[in-house]
């Protein structure tokens, strides 16, 4: 329902976003991971016609941001970086205000007002000036504001930033809770978050897209150059020699851990991460040494991304982006539901 | 556009700023009415008006100030961007609901003409009309308010300017005997005036090639009608300061001329500072 194509955004010559194209399909989470700097804001301030772009064009259900603004800016809502409240005003009157703005009369508005109230859980504090509230409460009147007008997407930047761990995870409930009934696509730098609550991840860096997939099948990606971590009691060039010997290991460092233990970081190439750690068990119980410990470090999303960045700042090109199919969005929804 | 001047006139009307407003202008406008119509006894409400004018220079960009400077302060300017209307809404909105201010103090001073008529003779077509001229006159100051209010994001910066402003435009017909009225001495300052016009053009546009290319092609006409037709040039700084004074045309109203000339100029000076607005929050999302 939303694409970019070919956005590229110069700040005098600074390329902050650079030649970004992507497509952001019906009634997903999509989580728009980046690290600070790397043109998410500016990205979602295009996309919703805050922001002007150098070349490249948004379109909103095959409506031009910039040539229809009024028709494509009432199909989504924004919620900026810092929450554009009116300090003296009660939510309730801020969010009559924003409904109006938005072309909401009558019994429609008082509907919509009480509706998104009710989502963003705000009913106790409606009457209470917003300058009094905590950052979780105005951070969910930012929310409610979105909502208003029944956008079918909704974008959020960096939702979460500033708030406590108990306002973190209510917000990232009520997120996960719109992606029900709208696309949300919202933006943030930590990772465990966007892991948690999106079906679809964007990675940018430096304002290039560097990939757009589902989280698992991002780690999946990097998954191969894993990482085996083996604690033992042995002699260093004893089990150097012992490693040397099982197949597929392609480097170990060992390192002394005290108490005569010692600690290995073995790298492999195989694909299979269970078929190393298999051939490792078997050498140890061949020789008659316990192995104290055998741990299997899988790539993280935290991993993927740095290399990720790390590629495409030396190329200077982005991975091309896989678009999601619809059956793997089944998969996933159920997936999301059992981490849930 | 309704949505914008209902909430704006909220925001007044909560604070002390329209308070604080009517009740100089109308302190002002009394304090001429004790002293012509109650104290001298003459029947011409219109000097009562005229009186204390100077007054708007302090209360208009008091109004003005926080108009759009505290929305960027805010960062409110992101949501009126995000919303489904356009700049031009947004500034007329902003702009109806300070007229909607201006008018409450405005409509009570239209009551004073009816009373001092029932003691007297009061000739009502130049009180009345003077009263409009007020109006407009008050209205263009607004939009110069406006326009000096979407300029910084600084409430105290937007008052300080315009208080500056509007003061050099009151006593600019004054001053205007104190200037050179030698050839080269306007010439000098309408100089100095197209490189004030470039530097507004390169903090409005952030185009230093535009700006300099007018800079340029201004100097250079001037230029040339310095050089060919000097004896034009004599005279005309202090020309150009009196046509420029907005309350020296209201002064026209208040000697009894319902000068028509005078509203369109008004109306053009509404118009002229409007657009920079809208201009001035567009240039937010070019740059």
């Amino acid at each position: 329902m939303i694409s970019v194509e070919h956005l590229t955004k110069c700040y005098d010559t600074f390329p902050a976003v650079d030649d970004l194209s992507f497509e952001i399909g019906e009634g997903h989470v999509y989580g728009f991971l980046g690290p600070n700097g790397a043109g998410k804001s500016t990205t979602m301030n295009i996309m919703t016609g805050c922001l002007s772009a150098t070349s490249g064009r948004v379109l909103i259900d095959g409506l031009d941001i910039f040539e229809r603004p009024k028709e494509a800016k009432r199909r989504i809502g924004y919620l900026p970086e810092q929450p554009p409240l009116y300090m003296s005003e009660t939510p309730a009157e801020y969010l009559r205000f924003v409904g109006e703005a938005k072309g909401l009369r009558g019994a429609a508005l008082e509907h919509q007002i009480d509706s998104v109230i009710e989502q963003a859980k705000i009913w106790d504090v409606r009457n209470r000036r917003i300058s009094s509230l905590s950052k979780g409460y105005r951070q969910r009147v930012g929310i409610a504001q979105a909502l208003l007008g029944n956008p079918r997407a909704i974008i959020l930047d960096e939702p979460t930033v500033g708030l406590d761990p108990i306002q973190i995870i209510e917000i990232r409930d009520l997120i996960r809770e719109l992606g029900r009934t709208h696309t949300v696509i919202f933006s943030s730098h930590i990772l465990s978050e966007v892991q948690t609550i999106c079906d679809q991840i964007l990675m940018i860096s430096r304002g290039k897209l560097v990939a757009f997939d589902e989280p698992g099948n991002l780690e999946k990606q990097l998954l191969t150059s894993s990482e085996l971590i083996l604690t033992t009691e042995m002699d260093g060039d004893e089990l150097s020699g012992l490693l040397a010997g099982i197949e597929f290991i392609s480097a170990a460092e060992t390192e002394k851990s005290g108490g005569g233990r010692i600690t290995a970081r073995v790298r492999t190439d195989h694909s299979d991460i269970y078929e190393v750690s298999r051939a490792v068990f078997c050498a140890f119980a061949a020789k008659g040494v316990p192995l104290l410990e055998l741990t299997l470090k899988k790539a993280s999303l935290e991993d993927v991304f740095l290399e990720l960045a790390d590629d495409s700042a030396e190329a200077g090109a982005g991975v091309p982006p896989d678009g999601p199919t619809e059956s793997e969005s089944e998969v996933d929804e159920h997936d999301r539901d059992l981490e849930a | 556009m309704t949505a914008i001047w209902k909430h704006e006139l909220r925001t007044y009307f909560h604070s002390l700023t329209a308070y604080v407003f009517g009740a100089f202008l109308l302190l002002a406008v009394g304090l001429g009415a004790l002293r012509y119509n109650l104290r001298a006894a003459v029947s011409n409400f219109e000097f009562a008006l005229s009186y204390f004018s100077v007054i708007l220079a302090v209360i208009v960009p008091i109004l003005t100030m926080r108009v759009i400077a505290e929305e960027r302060r805010q960062k409110t300017d992101q949501l009126l961007y995000s919303l489904p209307v356009t700049t031009a809404q947004v500034v007329a909105g902003k702009y109806l609901a300070l007229l909607t201010v201006y008018l409450v103090p405005l409509a009570l001073v239209c009551l004073y003409p009816l009373i001092f008529s029932r003691y007297g003779e009061v000739y009502l077509p130049t009180s009345y009309g003077s009263i409009l001229a007020f109006f407009i006159m008050g209205a263009a100051l607004i939009a110069l308010g406006v326009f000096i209010s979407s300029l910084t994001d600084s409430q105290g910066f937007a008052a300080g300017i315009g208080v500056a402003v509007i003061l050099f435009n009151y006593y600019s017909v004054s001053l205007s005997e104190y200037v050179s009225s030698t050839a080269f001495g306007s010439l000098a300052a309408i100089c100095v005036l197209i490189l004030a016009l470039g530097a507004l053009i390169r903090h409005l546009t952030k185009n230093e090639n535009l700006s300099l290319g007018a800079c340029a092609a201004l100097l250079a006409l001037t230029g040339a009608a310095y050089y060919f037709e000097p004896t034009k040039f004599e005279g005309l700084l202090p020309r150009i300061m009196s046509e420029l004074s907005l309350f020296e045309r209201f002064y026209v109203f208040v000697n009894g001329v319902f000068d028509l000339t005078g509203i369109v100029y008004y109306l053009t000076v509404i118009v002229f500072f409007l657009f920079l607005s809208v201009q001035s929050l567009e240039k937010r999302r070019y740059n």
